[in-house]
């Protein structure tokens, strides 16, 4: 795939014009319509990263699967992860309609050479950090997926309609965790407390730079694949998430914290970009593990799609030999 | 990678389900697979976890022939310039409420 950064071919004016006079009237962009090579490419860029999210999101939680505490909280950790699965093929599937192949994209995430979120790549070293994700990380993604939701390519925006039905799920289940583990004994309370503060600031850093820091954001809004802002969305998911934290007795770990009444915000500290590059850049706690396990889990699996592809052959094989 | 020569991508059926409640089958997206059996186990799997579904129609997406944007307007022309197949072309006599 080329990077969305290189050098697009000039597009004939009146069929750009055309296709933002749709964009500008609400219209859907289906994938046989003609649309701007730049528009295809950050699509490719945007969706298989989001994939690629889904994918490896499902490694920081399937490490507790064995040891969840009790089989209700494994039963529904299974089912998150399982979901996770799920999302990542759906939006694989929406990104294949822009013709690409998803097989192509997963040799990418293998290579190391795709990007996905960063959050990702910390560590999930205490029971805890499955309350943590659920509530903050999947809580994040609801805010992002739901302004999605609408977006301006079809095949995008109803994959994101049926992953946030699922999400809400996965944020509950991740906020019932915390409020059992904040209520019970005072180590179980420093626990979730200790987890909130690992989780806090990257989970803001999941809607990415500031808009000025944001190089690819002008042409996502200009085309209506993003409709709010990184700033916008984030603010949106600080000023929901400071009630939620205060229910359960929470403390989230911003001491510059205040309420602008003016505005009916939560106002927050400045946030430490350095290292939010530095973990994007491949240098975070879990990087290289994380691919490590994805590499394994798909070499391991080659037998299986041998099998169906030998399997499918020895079929149409018969079938031909029948007629 | 070891296993990257060997791998060759399934192909590529279309979803459809039919949800509770007496709908259609709609579209829900697509899945790769290397036969029948197993693109409706993979369909079930990844579009149908919590009971969307009573039905569920896999297609191989190559054997779908579609309409093109470009013949749309010419294509529905025959549709669109009928007017009295709608209702509303009938004139009603005022205060009668017919359907």
């Amino acid at each position: 795939m080329t990077p969305a950064s290189a050098v697009a071919p000039a597009e004939d004016p009146k069929r750009l014009a055309d296709f933002e006079a749709r964009i500008a009237r609400g219209e859907t962009i289906e994938p046989k319509d003609w649309m701007p090579e730049r528009y295809r490419r950050q699509l490719i860029r945007m969706m298989s990263q989001h994939a690629h999210s889904e994918v490896v999101g499902m490694l920081p939680e399937g490490n507790w699967i064995t040891r969840a505490p009790s089989l209700r909280r494994k039963m529904s950790l299974m089912a998150k992860v399982q979901d996770e699965a799920g999302h990542g093929l759906y939006i694989y599937c929406g990104t294949e309609t822009l013709g690409v192949d998803r097989h192509d994209l997963i040799l990418q995430l293998l290579a190391g050479t795709a990007k996905y979120s960063s959050i990702f790549n910390y560590p999930t070293i205490s029971w805890a950090d499955m309350g943590a994700i659920g509530w903050l990380v999947d809580g994040a993604a609801i805010v992002n997926q739901t302004m999605l939701a609408k977006a301006s390519y079809g095949p995008y925006a109803r994959a994101m309609v049926r992953i946030c039905k699922e999400e809400n799920f996965h944020k509950r289940q991740g906020f019932e965790i915390m409020t059992v583990l904040s209520g019970g004994t005072p180590e179980q309370h420093a626990m979730a407390q200790d987890s909130l503060n690992r989780w806090w600031w990257p989970s803001l850093m999941m809607f990415g730079p500031h808009d000025a820091d944001s190089p690819n954001s002008g042409e996502l809004s200009r085309w209506g694949i993003k409709r709010k802002s990184n700033d916008e969305l984030r603010q949106r998911f600080v000023n929901m998430t400071v009630a939620q934290a205060k229910a359960i007795n929470l403390t989230i770990p911003d001491e510059g914290m205040r309420f602008n009444e003016a505005t009916a915000n939560w106002e927050f500290s400045a946030i430490n970009w350095d290292d939010f590059w530095r973990v994007v850049k491949g240098d975070g706690p879990c990087n290289r593990e994380r691919l490590a396990a994805r590499r394994k889990a798909h070499d391991d699996g080659a037998w299986v799609r041998e099998a169906a592809a030998a399997h499918a052959a020895k079929q149409t094989e018969s079938t031909e030999a029948a007629a | 990678m070891s296993s990257e020569s060997r791998d060759n991508p399934l192909p590529l059926w279309e979803v459809f389900l039919q949800p509770p409640g007496g709908a259609a089958h709609e579209h829900a997206g697509s899945v790769h697979a290397g036969d029948k059996e197993m693109a409706l186990q993979a369909a079930r799997d990844v579009y149908a976890r919590r009971g969307e579904a009573v039905s569920i129609w896999v297609v191989p997406s190559e054997q779908i022939t579609a309409s093109t944007p470009e013949d749309m307007g010419p294509f529905f022309e025959p549709g669109n310039d009928k007017a009295y197949r709608h209702p509303q072309f009938y004139k009603v006599p005022p205060g009668v409420r017919v359907s």
